[in-house]
């Protein structure tokens, strides 16, 4: 079981970002993917979720053995992929427990109410382990939030809709280190043998909180290296361009 | 169901369920079943025909006749208004159609194809939960007309306008046709020459009509004009809701929709009007509603329009005493090919009166949004407040929003205040929610409840949970 992503080719427009990106994410394991900007580790995530600005040229990206690029975007989410967004949307009027209700509604059969005592019980253990206020269940979708707050609601979502894999792009950006801890708690509250987690960063500092089990280096859309946790370390130390450079 | 507008402290799921109304099928018609048929067009003889079906006294027929040549020599309002309503075909409308029955006070009693309709749009069910009392018109006369005895018992009258300016003539007749005059505009003098239908109400001094009243207006016929006539007066400290609700089926011609609603709220009064419209598209609805507030009075207007071809709506209040508020909240939606042109008139004609106008509109698609609010406040006046707030939302980028306000306040001792803003369901808000599993029907329906949430707390509930309801289902029709 795993989200297996095969000589993969994306483009926006007519400039090619991804150019062949193969890597495979094992269910029970964290993975970071590293790199420098414009490496085209944003897009990966957003081709990943089906964002309509990107094209696939060529290759393919398996989700536990179904073929992911084929769904719409909705349906991969119910499928159970999920997207942490490194720049959360607003909406306005939409308290953050309605859209969390909407969201697993859309999960259940049409006609199924969904069990309100036990969504709001679940609710609440989450946001007690993201420490996050009760009053924030109704206030709108990070309308007014800080960096900080939009990121660890980001944290929230994930932990609500329990994804089988989740792709977090620069949750660690913007956050002071008081934020990152608490995010860094939730997500590894979520490692489990049932998911797969992908962390995309700039920085060693996640790591320090989150322990992957693979890191990954790419570069001009391309993974060009893979290594232990270490790795990280040594990015930290040597930069890029010892990489860049040899690949 | 699944509520997005609601934390579940305040409705639980069960109630939820307990006042959903199933008005998607509104859809419907059962084949025409009319002893009284005015015809096609409309002269004199369609006046004499329909007081001569009315049986209505001689003042009613010469109000209607007066009415008749003013409406032929006023233009269209084509000079500000939509060119649109040069498609109105007047000789191609039937004035009136009815079946000859009494309205029935009993359910039982109503003639089963309308009855059938009423089940289904849920009335009867509705009456039983929550009203203090129903009419429920079918095409020109109601068919149905009850109020719980317990409020009769207080004094509190609720009839169709027929019965209205028969058996309460010393009360209709003063107030009637004084708060908008025929002339007031094409359409209210259209409706002042062939009215049928509308609710009479009145409630005593001190009353306060705990439960709301509810009219039901029903168009089950094709090249028909709906023109029912309904006026509210409330006397001094006395309080009462009046909700509205009207669905048409979806004709292929045209059908037209003008009413003409007067209220009247006495010193220290309270009316709050509300209606749930869901038109089919095919329906213009042209109507006329304002209100007066005497001392220390309120009228309030919730309006929420849904559907239609074209609604031009623009409830009004004139603050005729001291301290006397008015208030219009609206929502309006225009989905594809329609065109809601709505606002909102406040006239201010004594010291310390207070208005307050909020409206949000959605254009989807070719939608069409208008604003157009009047606030007049005189120079000779003081300590006057205005308050106006008007929301558009954009989905897509065919939708067009305009807003007309004009505000006139003369003198230096009033307070106003105007704001307007636009704003769009963008694509990434879209892809945001899509990502979390929504499909993209639900993404809009959830954005647009999100834009009128803060409103749809100001309608009673059981008419929010439908609010809702009807929004989603415009929604999901308008994305592919």
């Amino acid at each position: 079981m795993k989200l297996e992503i095969k000589d993969l080719h994306v483009s926006i427009g007519d400039r090619e970002i991804l150019k062949g990106l193969t890597l495979d994410l094992p269910k029970g394991q964290v993975h970071a993917i590293m790199g420098p900007n414009g490496s085209g580790k944003s897009t990966l995530s957003k081709v990943l979720a089906g964002h309509e600005d990107y094209t696939v040229t060529s290759g393919t990206v398996l989700m536990d053995g179904v073929d992911l690029l084929a769904l719409p975007i909705d349906q991969r989410s119910r499928a159970g992929f999920f997207l942490a967004f490194q720049y959360p949307m607003e909406i306005p009027g939409v308290s953050n427990a309605n859209f969390l209700r909407a969201a697993l509604q859309a999960r259940l059969p049409k006609g199924q109410p969904i069990d309100a005592v036990a969504f709001y019980k679940q609710l609440y253990a989450k946001m007690d382990l993201l420490k996050m206020d009760r009053s924030f269940t109704a206030r709108s979708v990070n309308e007014g939030f800080s960096g900080g707050e939009k990121k660890r609601n980001e944290i929230l979502q994930m932990a609500m809709l329990e994804p089988k894999y989740a792709v977090l792009d620069e949750t660690d950006s913007g956050l002071d280190i008081d934020a990152l801890k608490i995010v860094s708690d939730g997500v590894n509250a979520m490692r489990s043998p049932e998911r797969g987690i992908l962390l995309i960063t700039h920085y060693q500092r996640l790591l320090d909180y989150i322990k992957p089990d693979v890191v990954h280096v790419m570069a001009d859309g391309q993974i060009i290296k893979s290594g232990g946790a270490e790795l990280a370390l040594e990015l930290e130390e040597r930069g890029y361009d010892w990489l860049t450079k040899a690949a | 169901m699944n509520s997005t507008l609601f934390p579940e402290a305040e409705i639980d799921e069960a109630t939820l369920r307990a006042v959903d109304i199933d008005r998607s099928a509104g859809d419907f018609s059962y084949p025409e079943n009319h002893i009284y048929d005015a015809g096609v067009g409309l002269s004199e003889a369609t006046i004499d025909y329909i007081s001569d079906v009315k049986n209505d006294p001689a003042w009613v027929r010469e109000f209607r006749k007066r009415a008749l040549k003013v409406f032929w020599d006023k233009p269209m309002p084509t000079n500000w208004a939509t060119k649109d309503l040069e498609n109105i075909d007047f000789s191609k409308i039937r004035y009136y159609l009815s079946s000859g029955s009494t309205p029935a006070r009993s359910w039982d009693d109503v003639p089963e194809e309308m009855k059938q309709t009423f089940e289904r749009l849920g009335i009867p069910e509705q009456e039983r939960k929550f009203l203090a009392g129903v009419e429920a018109q079918f095409d020109s006369e109601a068919a149905y007309s009850n109020i719980q005895k317990a409020v009769s018992d207080q004094g509190v009258i609720f009839v169709n306008s027929t019965e209205g300016l028969k058996e309460h003539a010393d009360i209709f007749r003063p107030w009637f046709g004084k708060v908008i005059p025929t002339g007031d505009n094409k359409f209210s003098a259209l409706n002042s020459a062939v009215f049928s239908g509308g609710s009479f109400i009145y409630v005593p001094k001190g009353v306060k009509v705990k439960h709301p009243l509810q009219a039901y207006f029903r168009i089950n016929s094709e090249n028909f004009g709906q023109f029912e006539r309904t006026l509210i007066i409330v006397d001094e400290g006395a309080e009462v809701m009046y909700m509205e609700g009207c669905t048409a089926p979806k004709f292929t011609t045209s059908t037209l929709h003008s009413a003409v609603v007067e209220l009247v709220a006495l010193k220290g009064a309270k009316i709050q009007y509300v209606t749930v419209q869901n038109w089919s598209n095919n329906v213009f609805n042209l109507v006329t509603k304002r209100g007066i507030a005497h001392e220390d009075a309120e009228v309030k207007w919730i309006d929420c329009n849904i559907g239609s071809r074209l609604t031009m709506k623009y409830p009004g209040v004139i603050m005729k005493g001291k301290r006397a508020r008015g208030e219009v909240i609206s929502i309006a939606l225009a989905n594809n090919g329609q065109h809601q042109d709505t606002g909102a008139k406040m006239i201010h004609a004594a010291d310390d009166t207070t208005s307050n106008v909020v409206s949000k509109s959605i254009s989807v698609g070719t939608g069409r949004s208008t604003y157009r609010g009047q606030v007049h406040i005189p120079k000779h006046l003081k300590g006057c407040k205005n308050n106006t707030e008007c929301d558009a939302l954009l989905i897509n980028s065919h939708s067009r929003t305009d807003t007309y306000p004009a505000i006139t306040v003369r003198g230096n001792q009033h307070a106003t205040q105007h704001e307007a803003s636009v704003s769009q369901v963008s694509a990434e808000q879209v892809f945001y929610m899509q990502q979390r599993g929504l499909s993209e029907g639900e993404a809009m329906s959830l954005s647009v409840n999100g834009f009128v949430n803060d409103l749809v707390r100001e309608f009673p509930m059981e008419y929010s949970v439908e609010l809702k309801r009807l929004i989603d289902l415009e929604m999901e029709g308008s994305v592919g």
